[in-house]
């Protein structure tokens, strides 16, 4: 028991601060937050009594809020299936070898290393819904190339318009996943290329029953990296549409909005409901990743 | 379901040799990842382009063009408006990058070489931190750093970068450290090495590439943060996402200062992406993305 005791104790404590700090920043901050949101603390003053799911209840009969909850689940399935699809093509674009490959992969990458604040500058200006005469942006370019048609209101449409700001995100994220699907490709052995060839599989049968198949524990951890991503959505939405526009309203706009007016409860709430939110995607794959730990 | 963390000590690797492709799809294949440059690259023309414009210049008919007259003007303005909280970046993401590395290359060496009973529930429990919305703590996390006296503005974003960036670094470290080879920690268990000794004098000065990518994913996260730095900071004290923001969402619509503060906000992250580039990837690869 002493010796157990004098082999674990070291490296416990060695990692007992960054668990001290993750304990109390993570964990506690997030019962304390549950704890706020049961409260009647709906102004600058302290709580005063427990007043159990009221506020819960509350957010689930207002349309506004139900209103952006559709819109994260919209702009989540463009933002995850724009991205996967560009950067599962510039892969496989890629995937062979090709000159100047260094060079491609260098500019689909940039983007990530911007902010979407920096971003959010230059995307506020091509996604502006000015039309005709007053278009600049696209809606400009649309016209100057002669596809005037494909003009529109952006992030003003009343019901898709937060797909709009799925595009600068696909911009910046593409590349990423172009980065995974790269690495996955090039991490499938080359002797499964050759068996394939052998057995006389066509270019397009070794791709799709032998190439794509390897990649798919790459895809899920694609979707669920951008899909925890998309999620928490905020900063786009502050630099392009602002806080206050009604159309690319997402709980995380919302919970700033209820912050700012002082309306404790409420904005702990809707924190709360993104947490379950975002939970529902990462348990799953925290408990994959801890078997796979424990069989380490 | 752990390929992309498993990934991380090799970033995409050089093509294997090409085997003869057919012609035709060689040269579509080149035209399709041209067109992709060119769409890439259309908003960083456009910040160019707009950031040297005059007043005159800005009427909607001519918004693709380049200037008429080029003019600094708008560079000028956003430098002015910048310097001040892109001094306060700066002494903010050094700090919060060295100090969760160091943090995250202790639990690294811990989780992965020097493991004890509950070291695999530890390491989950950490990994969660890296996936919460931080809307989900930010309104008790006001109330603690008030309670621990923390000024707001630098010194909180220090304390929040250090504490919400300790899994992602926890998490490189650990899969670097398990790609050292057994034999080395053998070597030193039979000199009698203890496990600081081994940590400090074998593991600590293999480190180097672990660091870099640490430090690169660490500044670039802390330096593009937009949620701490609007709940922690205000316009006087804030960072340069901070400083962005409020010229760029202004009533005057400045935007060849906007875009020119644009391209100056970006220039350290994209800095560490043109030198760094290869390790930004194997950053990338480390398995997910803060904030």
């Amino acid at each position: 028991m002493n010796r157990g005791l004098r082999s674990w104790a070291p490296p416990f404590l060695l990692v007992l601060p960054s668990l001290v700090v993750v304990g109390v920043f993570v964990y506690g901050m997030i019962a304390i937050n549950v704890n706020t949101s049961l409260t009647d603390r709906r102004g600058r003053g302290p709580a005063t009594q427990y007043v159990g799911f009221d506020v819960y209840r509350e957010l689930f009969a207002d349309d506004t809020f139900i209103y952006s909850l559709q819109n994260l689940l919209i702009y989540t399935v463009v933002f995850i299936v724009g991205t996967l699809l560009i950067g599962f093509m510039w892969a496989w674009l890629l995937e062979r070898g090709v000159w100047g490959e260094g060079f491609f992969r260098a500019v689909y990458l940039f983007p990530m290393a911007v902010s979407f604040i920096a971003s959010g500058v230059v995307w506020r200006w091509l996604l502006n819904n000015a039309q005709g005469d007053r278009a600049s942006g696209l809606n400009r370019l649309f016209e100057v190339v002669g596809l005037d048609f494909l003009q529109n209101s952006w992030w003003t449409h009343p019901r898709f318009g937060i797909a709009a700001i799925a595009l600068p995100a696909i911009w910046q994220l593409a590349g990423y996943v172009m980065a995974l699907f790269l690495a996955g490709f090039r991490g499938i052995p080359r002797e499964l290329h050759e068996a394939a060839r052998i057995d006389g599989a066509s270019e397009w049968q070794l791709y799709r029953h032998v190439l794509f198949p390897q990649l798919r524990p790459i895809a899920l951890s694609a979707i669920i990296i951008v899909g925890h991503m998309s999620l928490k959505v905020f900063d786009l939405i502050m630099a392009i549409a602002g806080q206050t526009n009604h159309t690319t309203q997402v709980p995380a706009t919302q919970m700033w909005i209820e912050f700012t007016r002082g309306d404790y409860a409420k904005s702990a709430a809707i924190g709360t409901i993104l947490l379950l939110v975002v939970a529902v995607l990462i348990v799953p794959y925290l408990v994959s990743t801890y078997r796979q730990e424990r069989n380490r | 379901m752990s390929a992309p963390t498993t990934e991380l000590t090799t970033p995409v690797e050089a093509a294997p040799p090409a085997h003869a492709p057919r012609r035709g799809w060689g040269i579509a294949r080149i035209t399709l990842l041209l067109f992709f440059v060119v769409v890439v690259l259309v908003p960083a023309y456009v910040l160019l382009v707009t950031s040297f414009k005059g007043l005159g210049d800005a009427t909607p008919a001519r918004a693709w063009l380049p200037p008429t007259e080029w003019s600094t003007a708008g560079w000028a303005r956003a430098w002015e408006l910048l310097l001040p909280s892109m001094g306060r970046t700066f002494a903010m993401v050094i700090p919060a990058a060295v100090i969760s590395s160091f943090l995250g290359a202790m639990n690294g060496f811990v989780l992965a070489r020097w493991r004890f009973p509950g070291a695999d529930l530890v390491f989950t429990l950490l990994l969660f931190g890296m996936f919460i919305p931080y809307q989900a703590v930010m309104i008790p996390l006001i109330q603690l750093m008030q309670g621990l006296g923390v000024p707001s503005g630098v010194p909180s974003l220090i304390v929040l970068h250090v504490a919400y960036g300790i899994p992602i670094t926890t998490l490189i470290f650990r899969n670097y450290y398990a790609g050292v080879p057994d034999e080395l920690m053998e070597a030193a268990r039979v000199d009698g090495a203890g496990m600081l000794r081994t940590f400090g004098s074998i593991v600590l000065p293999l480190s180097g590439p672990a660091f870099v990518v640490v430090l690169i994913w660490q500044f670039t996260s802390a330096w593009n943060d937009y949620l701490f730095a609007l709940f922690f900071s205000n316009s006087r004290n804030g960072p340069v996402t901070i400083a962005l923001n409020f010229l760029a969402s202004g009533q005057l619509q400045d935007y060849s200062a906007s875009m020119a503060g644009a391209l100056i906000a970006s220039v350290p992250t994209l800095v560490v992406y043109i030198l760094l580039g290869r390790w930004f990837v194997g950053g990338l690869m480390a398995g997910s993305v803060k904030g």
